[in-house]
């Protein structure tokens, strides 16, 4: 009996050492990724909150608890309460009508949707200034009406709307297409309404790709500069978003204070990616169930 | 709505979700977007020629296409030793090194752009060594193609990584027992079989760079016709109410952009027509 299970050991041995490579190459391989790694990643993580710490714990706080810093973090959460929840409407909408039907023009409307993450940020906040801006042809109606979309806040939104349109209906329309429709269908031929198909047969089933994309969204409509930039007129207290508030402090060498609120977006990037991590691990689980059921 | 309609069926709420699919993304994208071509179309032919072949818009072009592809096959050849010793050696910290590859894509670009710059500047925890041999970083078009590889970082491990955990153990087996060497069965076995993924993922960085604006500025030092990128040159006739040549140079932008983004269609669909064939 031992005999046999120690060929096997050796067999599989053999076997691993057909598709490794010698430790030496091994070591040199890792050794190269972990210093690459270091370069780009650890050390600019560790000099964050390094920088923002420069000074000790009490400046730390004070670089996020002043009225210019609190009205840029307000500001930042207003953005993300109006452009996250318009995004996911809009990503289960579109994951619903491209997933569940065939329709002329699908492949095109797929990759259409990609499109804002082609564009530079730069320009996804100039076409807003050419709709809107002082000198477009809809500026003097707007100017006359008193409506400021440019350089206040329906702007910033925009930007930040556009900027986000594709994280979660890319996250849903893969899932929802290879998940197909018979359930749906078995649902609606035994008679449940529509609305009662989508949150009893299709939400439990999208649950985290959902969850994941509109975390994705939020990191991405929180931490947006370009597009922002351009659109926002940098107004303190008013106009400023986190990001814009980071650059102003940096510009006037106010380094702590710039990490300091640096550091909570930081944050916000590495529960993100906790998150992303998390639920992959949730919805590798749920399909295993699903696949063992 | 039936129409277009190419099966019916029996789920509702096709007209309703199209409809609006279709209502949010012209008003948001598409129309804004075509207000750049409205705007351009405007201007006489010499015009735009002399805004897009100015040395100063030639001078930016290259920085920011030269960069841009140094960084992608600088994250090229890294990128892939990072995803083949992810997805094949076992070793303490593996899943926080996974998970944090992802980083440049989470961070905001600002938060990089500031955080490069103190690392890389001469008094900084990397540019105080670099400075005695002479090399300067921040401030010089050597920062820009810094922030534009480090922001190039996710995507070829994330083309690559997938392809390479779907391989076939059994191949690079074979190709052993046969008499190759480890090199011969990766060159011969495993390079072709990564290629697509490969060049997908190096383009994607390519394109994520060209149109980078946030972490670049910081640590370009922006000088006319030697560090200034071309978003930051749109940025720069914005404020000046120059909007003829902001719109010129948004245009050449946004049709590279999607000439690259094309092409990047191309190149999956490519890697995804040989995966079916296997």
């Amino acid at each position: 009996m031992n005999s046999v299970t120690i060929a096997t050991d050796t067999d599989l041995q053999w076997k691993d050492s057909l598709t490794t490579e010698s430790s030496l190459v091994r070591w040199v391989l890792i050794g190269t990724a972990f210093l690459y790694l270091t370069l780009f990643l650890f050390v600019p993580l560790i000099a964050i909150f390094t920088e923002a710490l420069k000074h000790g714990l009490s400046s730390y706080v004070d670089s996020f608890l002043n009225d210019d810093a609190l009205a840029a973090i307000r500001l930042t959460l207003l953005v993300a309460a109006v452009a996250v929840p318009m995004n996911a409407l809009f990503g289960v909408a579109a994951a619903w009508a491209i997933a569940k039907f065939e329709f002329v023009g699908k492949q095109a409307l797929i990759t259409l949707i990609d499109m804002p993450l082609a564009v530079s940020p730069v320009i996804s906040g100039l076409i807003y200034v050419l709709l809107f801006g002082a000198q477009s042809w809809l500026g003097p109606w707007l100017a006359e009406h008193d409506i400021k979309i440019i350089f206040a806040l329906p702007g910033i939104v925009l930007a930040t709307i556009f900027v986000t349109v594709p994280f979660v209906a890319r996250e849903l329309i893969p899932l929802m297409q290879s998940q197909g429709r018979e359930e749906e269908e078995a649902a609606i031929t035994l008679g449940a309404s529509g609305w009662q198909t989508f949150t009893r047969v299709t939400l439990p089933n999208i649950k985290w790709s959902l969850l994941y994309g509109v975390i994705l969204c939020n990191a991405r409509a929180m931490g947006e500069f370009g597009a922002v930039s351009v659109v926002s007129g940098h107004i303190r207290g008013l106009t400023n978003t986190m990001p814009l508030h980071v650059e102003i402090l940096y510009n006037e060498y106010n380094a702590v204070s710039a990490f300091g609120v640096a550091s909570l977006l930081t944050l916000l990037a590495i529960v993100t990616l906790s998150a992303k991590a998390l639920i992959e691990r949730k919805a590798a689980s749920h399909n295993r169930r699903n696949i063992q059921a | 709505m039936h129409l277009v309609l190419k099966q019916p069926s029996v789920l509702p709420g096709f007209g309703l979700t199209l409809g609006f699919t279709l209502f949010y993304f012209s008003l948001i994208v598409l129309i804004p977007l075509s207000g750049l071509f409205v705007k351009t179309s405007s201007m006489s032919w010499e015009q735009f020629w002399d805004i897009v072949t100015n040395p100063r818009a030639i001078a930016s072009y290259q920085l920011t296409f030269g960069a841009s592809l140094a960084g992608a096959l600088i994250n090229g050849v890294f990128g892939s030793i990072i995803a083949w010793v992810l997805v094949r050696y076992r070793f303490p910290g593996r899943s926080l090194v996974d998970a944090l590859v992802d980083l440049p894509f989470a961070l905001p670009t600002a938060v990089a752009g500031i955080t490069l710059t103190s690392i890389y500047a001469s008094n900084g925890w990397i540019g105080r060594y670099l400075e005695p041999l002479g090399i300067k970083v921040a401030f010089t078009p050597l920062g820009v193609l810094v922030a534009l590889t480090f922001i190039g970082l996710p995507f070829v491990v994330r083309t690559v990584q997938p392809v390479l955990q779907d391989l076939d153990k059994e191949v690079e087996e074979a190709a052993t027992t046969l008499g190759a060497n480890r090199w011969q069965t990766f060159r011969a076995v495993i390079v072709p079989e990564l290629w697509p993924a490969l060049l997908t993922g190096i383009a994607m960085a390519f394109a994520r760079a060209v149109g980078e604006y946030g972490s670049v500025i910081f640590i370009a030092g922006n000088m006319p016709m030697k560090s200034e990128i071309t978003p930051l040159l749109i940025m720069t006739k914005l404020e000046q109410y120059d909007y003829a040549g902001a719109t010129t140079l948004g245009v050449v932008m946004l049709v590279t952009s999607f000439v690259l983004a094309l092409m990047i269609n191309i190149l999956q669909w490519w890697s995804g027509a040989r995966h079916m064939n296997q």
